[in-house]
C-alpha cells in the first residue's frame, strides 16, 4: 500500500511540484494518472521511489515513511518498485539479456554483479520474463538494434526480472505509435492482473486511460483534482482536469487494431 | 494577439546564420592575429645572425655532417629502442588504470558532490600545466638517470591528458540507463559498471591507444634529458659528435613511430 499524507514538493528553483497530496493506492490496483504537461505526474510517480524527494508531509510505502530513507533502505525500497520510462532507458550497446539481468542488480552483491556471476535462477528468471513479453528470440541482440516497441518490451522484462511489488510507468507509450502503444499497455495490464503487482501509469491520452485503468487520478498544477474509479469518469471529468475542452491530440486512437 | 514569429520574414530579407555582432568580432580577431603573425615574422628574421639566408646556410652545413648514416650500430640501438617502447607501454597501462577513478570524479554528471568534482578538476588542471620534460628533469634529479624517472614522468603526463579526455567522454554519455539502474536499487558501483562502462569502453580504448602513440614520441624526448631509452642514446651520440650514428637512431625512431602509429590508427578505426 502507498499512502501520500499532506505531501508537498518544492523544487530548488521554487516550482511547487506537488501541493498537499493525500492519496492512498491499494494493493493490486491499476491506477492511471492524467494531467497536462507540467501538471506534476512525473513528480508524483518519482516521489514513490525517491528519484525526487518531497519537502514535507509523509509518504508511506508498506507502512514505512520512505521520506527519511537513505543508503541501504533506499535501495531496498527501489528493488520493490520497478520503473518503466518513456525512453526505455536501456544500455544501448549491451545485449538484451544483459539489460534484463540488470533488473537483478538490487538483489545481487556488488562483487557478484561486477564479475557477471548471476545465480542460475536469476538468468532463467530473466529468460522467462523475456518470453512473457514475447521478445525471447532477440536475447543476444544489442538493444539499439530493436524497434521502440521492442525496447519497451525489454524494459518491461527488466522490471519483471526485478520481481517488484509496485510498477511505476512514466509515459511508457509516449514515444510509440498507436498499435504498439496498445500492445505495451496490454502487457502492463496483464502483468498487473496475473502477478498482482500494483501499477501506476502516467498517461496523457484519455482514451487509453479509460481503456486500461481501474482508477484515474487527475492532476493539475501539482494538485490532485480528481480521484475515482474509471466508472465515474466522463469526458466532462477530463475537461475539468485539463481545464479546457478535449482535443484530437488528447486521444491515442487505434484501440481496435491491437 | 500579436504574432512576433513573422517579424523576420516581414522585412523580406534573408537572415544570415550568424548575428552581425559575431561576424564583426570574428573579423576583428582574424586581423589582429594576422598582424601578430606578420610582426613576429619580421622580428624573428631581424634577430637571426646574418638574417634568414645565413641561418639556412648554416643548417645545410650541419645537416651534411649527418650523412651517410652509420647502419653498423643498428644492432646496438635495438635494445634502447625496445626500452623506449617498454617505457611507453608501462606508463600508458598504469596511467590508464589510475585515470578511471580520476575521470569519474572529474565528470560533472556522475560526481554530483560538487567539492569532490572541483578538487579533482583543479588537481588534473595542475598536472597538465607541468610540461613532460620538466617532470623528467625533476625525476631524473630525484632518482638518477634511467627508465624509472622516465616512466614516472610519462605516467603523470599521460594522466593529465587521459583523465581530461575520458571525463569529457563520461560527461557526454546517455544518463537514462544510469537512472533506470538507480531506480531498480543498484548501488553506485553497479550503475557505473553496467550503464556507464559499456558506453565509454570503445572511446576509452581508443584514447588509451592515442596516448600510447603520444608517449612513444614523448619518451624519446624524455630520454634526451636522461630518462632512459633511445633518447638517452641519441643524446650521447650527439654529445660525442657522432652524427652518422645519431642519424641512424633518428631513422630508426622515425620508422618505429610510423609503424606504431599505423597499427594504433587501424586498431582505433576498428573500435569506433
Ligand atoms: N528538476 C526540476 N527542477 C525544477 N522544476 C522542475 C523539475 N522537474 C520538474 N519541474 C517542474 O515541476 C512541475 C511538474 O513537473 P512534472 O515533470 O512532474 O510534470 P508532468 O506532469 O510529468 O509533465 P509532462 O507531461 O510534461 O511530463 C513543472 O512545472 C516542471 O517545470
Ligand atoms: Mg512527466
Amino acid at each position: 500500500m502507498i499512502e501520500f499524507k499532506d505531501v508537498n514538493l518544492v523544487y530548488p528553483n521554487g516550482t511547487q511540484g506537488l501541493k498537499n497530496i493525500n492519496v492512498k493506492i491499494n494493493d493490486g490496483e491499476f491506477v492511471v494518472i492524467v494531467g497536462l504537461s507540467g501538471a506534476g505526474k512525473s513528480t508524483f510517480i518519482r516521489s514513490i521511489n525517491r528519484l525526487v524527494t518531497p519537502t514535507s508531509g509523509s509518504l508511506l510505502v508498506d507502512n514505512e515513511d520512505i521520506l527519511k530513507f537513505r543508503g541501504k533502505d533506499l535501495r531496498k525500497l527501489r528493488t520493490k518498485t520497478g520503473m518503466i520510462f518513456q525512453n526505455y532507458n536501456l544500455v544501448k550497446r549491451s545485449n538484451v539479456l544483459k539489460n534484463v539481468l540488470a533488473g537483478r542488480l538490487g538483489h545481487t552483491g556488488t562483487l557478484r554483479s561486477i564479475f557477471n556471476l548471476y545465480k542460475k535462477e536469476d538468468v532463467s528468471l530473466a529468460y522467462e520474463s523475456l518470453k512473457r513479453v514475447h521478445i525471447d528470440e532477440k536475447i543476444y541482440n544489442r538493444a539499439d538494434e530493436l524497434s521502440g516497441g521492442q525496447q519497451q518490451r525489454v524494459s518491461i522484462a527488466r522490471v519483471l526480472t526485478q520481481q517488484p511489488k509496485y510498477i511505476l510507468a512514466d509515459e511508457p507509450v509516449a514515444s510509440l505509435d498507436p498499435p504498439t502503444s496498445h500492445q505495451v499497455m496490454n502487457y502492463l495490464r496483464k502483468i498487473n492482473k496475473e502477478d498482482k503487482i500494483t501499477t501506476l501509469v502516467n498517461l496523457h491520452f484519455i482514451d487509453m486511460a479509460m481503456e486500461y485503468a481501474d482508477r484515474i487520478i487527475g492532476m493539475r498544477a501539482g494538485e490532485v483534482v480528481f480521484d475515482g474509479p474509471v466508472s465515474e469518469v466522463t469526458e466532462k471529468t477530463f475537461e475539468e482536469i485539463y481545464g479546457r475542452a478535449i482535443r484530437e491530440d488528447d486521444l491515442r486512437g487505434g484501440a481496435e487494431q491491437a | 494577439m500579436t504574432n512576433p514569429k513573422n517579424s523576420i520574414a516581414d522585412k523580406k530579407t534573408i537572415p544570415s546564420i550568424y548575428p552581425t555582432k559575431t561576424k564583426l568580432q570574428v573579423t576583428v580577431i582574424f586581423f589582429v592575429i594576422l598582424a601578430l603573425y606578420l610582426f613576429s615574422m619580421k622580428k624573428t628574421t631581424e634577430d637571426m645572425v646574418n638574417g634568414l639566408d645565413g641561418a639556412l646556410g648554416n643548417m645545410f652545413r650541419v645537416l651534411a655532417k649527418f650523412f651517410p648514416p652509420n647502419f653498423e650500430i643498428l644492432k646496438a640501438i635495438w635494445n634502447p629502442m625496445l626500452e623506449t617502447i617498454q617505457m611507453a607501454i608501462i606508463a600508458t597501462t598504469i596511467a590508464a588504470i589510475i585515470t578511471i577513478p580520476l575521470a569519474i570524479l572529474s565528470a560533472r554528471n556522475v560526481t554530483t558532490f560538487k567539492p569532490l568534482y572541483y578538487i579533482t578538476r583543479i588537481f588534473l588542471n595542475l598536472l597538465r600545466t607541468i610540461p613532460d620534460v620538466v617532470l623528467a628533469v625533476v625525476f631524473v634529479g630525484l632518482f638518477g638517470i634511467g627508465i624509472f624517472p622516465g616512466i614516472l614522468a610519462l605516467i603523470i603526463f599521460s594522466l593529465g591528458i587521459l583523465a581530461k579526455l575520458i571525463s569529457e567522454t563520461i560527461e557526454s554519455v546517455d544518463m537514462n540507463p544510469l537512472e533506470a539502474m538507480r531506480a531498480s536499487g543498484a548501488n553506485t558501483l553497479q550503475m557505473i559498471w553496467y550503464a556507464l562502462v559499456p558506453q565509454i569502453a570503445p572511446q576509452f580504448t581508443s584514447l588509451v591507444l592515442y596516448v600510447f602513440e603520444i608517449n612513444i614520441r614523448a619518451s624519446v624526448i624524455l630520454g634526451l634529458v636522461g630518462a632512459g631509452g633511445i633518447g638517452l642514446t641519441l643524446n650521447q651520440q650527439i654529445n660525442f659528435y657522432n652524427y652518422p650514428n645519431a642519424m641512424t637512431i633518428i631513422i630508426v625512431i622515425f620508422i618505429t613511430v610510423i609503424i606504431i602509429e599505423y597499427i594504433s590508427t587501424k586498431l582505433r578505426e576498428a573500435l569506433l
